[in-house]
């Protein structure tokens, strides 16, 4: 039985004094697509931020592939094969479309991602590969983040909040393409604020407040009522 | 009349060895906004350690560059890694008030080790050799050798930066140091890189300038200031624009020189300061 | 329904035990002090007077960097500017030799207002060494002038008339009412709303912008201070040694001295220069004979406090043992018998 891609046991993180998780139990198995939900300040970016290491957690308390990642420098768990497509893109602003994607590749993973399989994902990428990466529209910007992110050919993609300030219209494109990815097995965890939008695309779902899991399960079987109830914690 | 065409063409020579000395500063400025205060002194060091090889060793300038090359390259690396690294923060104070007690030490230790007196690296002629144009108007070929390799290395840089993946890397982590650690870039190397070929540049600087004029161990400061000058006549974010200042800045003391020998220095400080105030960005600065 | 909490009684309040004890002491020391002309000797006169020349320096170019945030590699300019003035208006003008002391330092801070206005188009490291630049263009600018003595520089002839019995003891008096002056004025700067404003700007411009802090305001006054400051601390050494040349006007070798004081003994307090300077003179009367071997040992100890302990000796004693002579915060005390809230 192949170990989950990811899996976290009882992760806590702190900015200085002000503890943000509490212990947070998360498994994520090869080929799944898991959304992350929950209110402002719940936790769900810190989360990200502990597995990807911004910051320090104890060795054991996140395993990728069965082996423990926590505490270890970005670079290193970027190498070893996750990749964050983080909240408000950070495109390079020195770089252009297409220098962001090559960077992406940084880390000289093996995999079927190559800039042609990012360009035909996203054609409007591709005729905007030489222009500086701020001059991008919203929508652009984020279909760059996210090839950017593929193009390390990853184990895991990490989406942070991707439809953040984008028209529905794009939202749903972004998504669409996210599918077509996932198909050929990929494994991903997004976080997302829309509930409705994070229901349809995953097949499990958490649910975070205040910094710890009020609701865990498959999306198509977890009724809206029990997921207000877990986002707004209404049973504590 | 040809003794202004004199003027200029010198200064233009004059503006390669400045650009030298510029663009190690701009690089790393540019990559980590760090400020190396000890800048001229590593200048002025190199030159001892070329005159070292080459006077004392024997083994001539051409030679001792070659070795200086690797030899500042790691200390470069060693340098960023092990001290400059942990400066780099928010704070501006910690980097600038290490990178002065290192620009205290270093002088210090070359006064220790070679005394005040000023020396020259013997290159075996060439610091004479010219090539005549017209009556009274001759080019050094030292000089002109100097200008070439400015040009030279200002080309590789911006090659280096806008074609390489090192340079993508570069650019990268000096946008955003913790989404390139997400890419896999490992900033703390890529800043120890980045130190290491800015010393290369300071190397050869060195060698170059202990070679066209004498040096004493306390020269450091008024290269960092030609340095500095240089970069910022130019402008921020491009190699060529500080090829440009350093090569501006030669000939305005160029040209101070030939009005009177006292003010020299001020007309070179003087359009420094009016860039500043009429184009606080520099003449050609590229904007990130 | 249960009565409303009574919110819990507190006092603001500045002065700690530490504060206290060292203001009694100050009181001690300082008037002991001023009878130095009386019970000590003409040597010791004028190392103090050299003390209060790198207290002062030290104070302001801490005010400057460690609460200003500006970091001026080039406040020997304004020390050059203090001294040369200080010459100039004594042997051509009929004024008092010892009252062009602080003329000398307002003419330092008038020459500073046109300078900020070019130096403070830079930021951060190249703000630094551009101050440095302006400090070589004063320096070769007067260098040029013949008038002034040129390279080799002038002496004081204004004091010529003056009987040493007179001359020593009035410039230690100065000194000393420069050194205890510029302490009273850094902290009573800090206290002030200004000071306020000052930490509210080096924590964050914009910040501080949004709060209504005028920040290019506060930056030139705390600029215009040190440059008063170190052009005070240049009339004075002058003053002292009686003769003065471009090279020990405008040498960098002021800063780099004072940036030492300032980063060992603890930037960004007021007790840290204190504690610099006594160290530093210390240090130097120890092994100042050993010229290259010292100064490379202070700057290998500057490398290593940056690195280790960027607070400084005094800021690493204020941490464990929460000691503030000079307290500046404000804390709260909570009244006996409250809850805390």
């Amino acid at each position: 039985m192949t170990p989950p891609v990811l899996a976290t046991r009882g992760l806590t993180a702190a900015y200085g004094d002000a503890q943000a998780l509490f212990g947070i139990d998360v498994e994520i198995a090869e080929g799944e697509t898991v959304a992350i939900i929950g209110s402002n300040g719940a936790g769900k970016s810190t989360f990200l931020r502990a597995v990807t290491g911004f910051l320090p957690a104890p060795p054991e308390a996140v395993r990728f592939r069965g082996a423990p990642i926590g505490g270890q420098p970005p670079h290193r768990i970027a190498a070893a094969g996750i990749a964050l497509v983080p909240e408000g893109r950070r495109l390079f602003p020195s770089l252009s479309v297409e220098e962001n994607l090559l960077l992406g590749a940084y880390t000289g993973r093996p995999g079927p991602w190559t800039l042609a399989g990012v360009y035909a994902l996203f054609p409007p990428l591709a005729e905007r590969r030489a222009a500086p990466a701020p001059t991008l529209s919203g929508g652009l910007q984020q279909m760059a983040a996210i090839g950017r992110a593929l193009m390390a050919n990853p184990t895991l993609l990490l989406c942070d909040e991707i439809s953040l300030g984008l028209a529905p219209l794009v939202i749903r494109d972004l998504y669409d393409a996210l599918a077509r990815v996932t198909r050929d097995g990929l494994t991903v965890a997004v976080v997302e604020q829309d509930v409705a939008t994070a229901r349809r695309v995953s097949q499990r779902l958490y649910c975070f407040q205040s910094g710890r899991i009020s609701l865990a399960g498959r999306s198509s079987e977890l009724t809206p009522d029990e997921i207000a109830r877990a986002y707004f914690g209404l049973d504590r | 009349m040809i003794g202004w065409v004199d003027a200029l063409l010198q200064g233009l020579l004059l503006g390669g060895l400045y650009a030298l000395f510029a663009l190690g500063l701009s690089l790393m400025f540019g990559v980590m906004r760090l400020v190396n205060i000890a800048h001229g002194d590593l200048i002025i060091l190199a030159s001892f350690a070329g005159y070292a090889l080459a006077a004392g060793a024997g083994t001539g300038p051409w030679l001792a560059l070659l070795a200086l090359g690797p030899l500042a390259f790691a200390a470069g690396y060693a340098l960023q890694r092990g001290v400059l690294n942990r400066t780099l923060g928010r704070d501006i104070l910690p980097p600038l008030l290490v990178t002065f007690g290192l620009s205290i030490v270093v002088q210090n230790l070359l006064l220790e080790v070679f005394s005040a007196d000023s020396r020259s690296i013997p290159g075996g002629g060439i610091e004479t050799a010219s090539l005549p144009l017209a009556p009274g108007l001759a080019l050094g070929w030292l000089p002109l050798l100097i200008l070439a390799t400015a040009l030279g290395a200002t080309a590789g840089l911006e090659w280096c930066f806008g074609r390489t993946a090192l340079g993508r890397a570069l650019r990268a982590t000096a946008d955003d140091r913790d989404t390139a650690g997400l890419m896999g870039i490992d900033a703390r190397h890529v800043y120890a890189l980045a130190t290491g070929l800015a010393l290369v540049l300071v190397a050869v600087a060195g060698v170059f300038h202990g070679l066209r004029t004498t040096i004493a161990p306390t020269d450091g400061p008024a290269q960092l200031l030609y340095a500095f000058e240089a970069v910022v006549i130019g402008g921020l974010g491009s190699f060529w624009g500080t090829l440009a200042g350093g090569l501006i800045l030669g000939v305005a003391q160029s040209v101070g020189f030939r009005l009177d020998p006292g003010w020299g220095l001020l007309v070179g400080h003087g359009v420094f300061l009016v860039v500043l105030v009429a184009r606080p960005t520099g003449l050609f600065a590229r904007t990130r | 329904m249960a009565a409303a909490p009574r919110a819990p009684g507190f006092a603001v309040e500045r002065a700690t035990r530490a504060s206290r004890a060292g203001a009694v002491g100050a009181a001690v020391l300082v008037p002991g002090l001023a009878a130095l002309p009386l019970w000590g000797d003409a040597s010791q006169m004028r190392l103090f007077t050299e003390f209060a020349c790198y207290l002062v320096l030290a104070q302001t170019w801490n005010l400057l960097a460690g609460y200003g945030g500006l970091v001026s590699v080039g406040q020997q300019a304004y020390v050059g500017l203090g001294g040369y003035a200080l010459v100039v208006l004594a042997n051509h003008t009929p004024l008092d030799p010892f009252l062009c002391v602080p003329i000398a330092g307002l003419v330092a801070a008038a020459a500073a207002v046109p300078t900020s206005l070019v130096v403070f188009r830079l930021h951060g490291g190249y703000f630094a060494i551009g101050t440095w630049v302006v400090a070589e263009v004063y320096r070769l600018l007067i260098a040029n002038v013949s008038a002034l003595g040129g390279g080799s520089g002038t002496s004081l002839t204004a004091m010529q008339g003056i009987p040493r019995a007179v001359r020593e003891p009035v410039t230690f008096w100065i000194a000393l009412a420069l050194a205890v002056g510029s302490l009273a004025l850094v902290y009573g700067l800090l206290r002030s709303r200004h000071g306020l404003a000052l930490t509210a700007v080096r924590d964050s411009e914009v910040a501080s912008e949004s709060q209504g802090i005028d920040v290019r305001r506060t930056k030139l006054g705390v600029y215009l201070v040190a440059a008063f400051g170190a052009g005070l601390a240049g009339a004075l050494y002058f003053l002292s040694i009686l003769r003065i040349s471009p090279d020990a006007a405008f040498g960098v070798s002021w800063t780099a001295f004072v940036i030492f004081i300032v980063v060992i003994g603890g930037i960004g307090t007021i007790e840290g220069p204190i504690v610099g300077t006594v160290l530093f003179f210390v240090l130097r009367e120890l092994f100042g004979n050993l010229a290259t071997w010292y100064l490379m040992a202070l700057g290998l100890l500057a490398i290593v406090v940056m690195v280790a302990a960027p607070n400084g000796l005094w800021g690493f004693v204020a941490e464990r043992w929460d000691v503030r002579l000079f307290p500046v915060q404000r804390r709260i005390r909570l009244a006996p018998g409250d809850p805390a809230p």
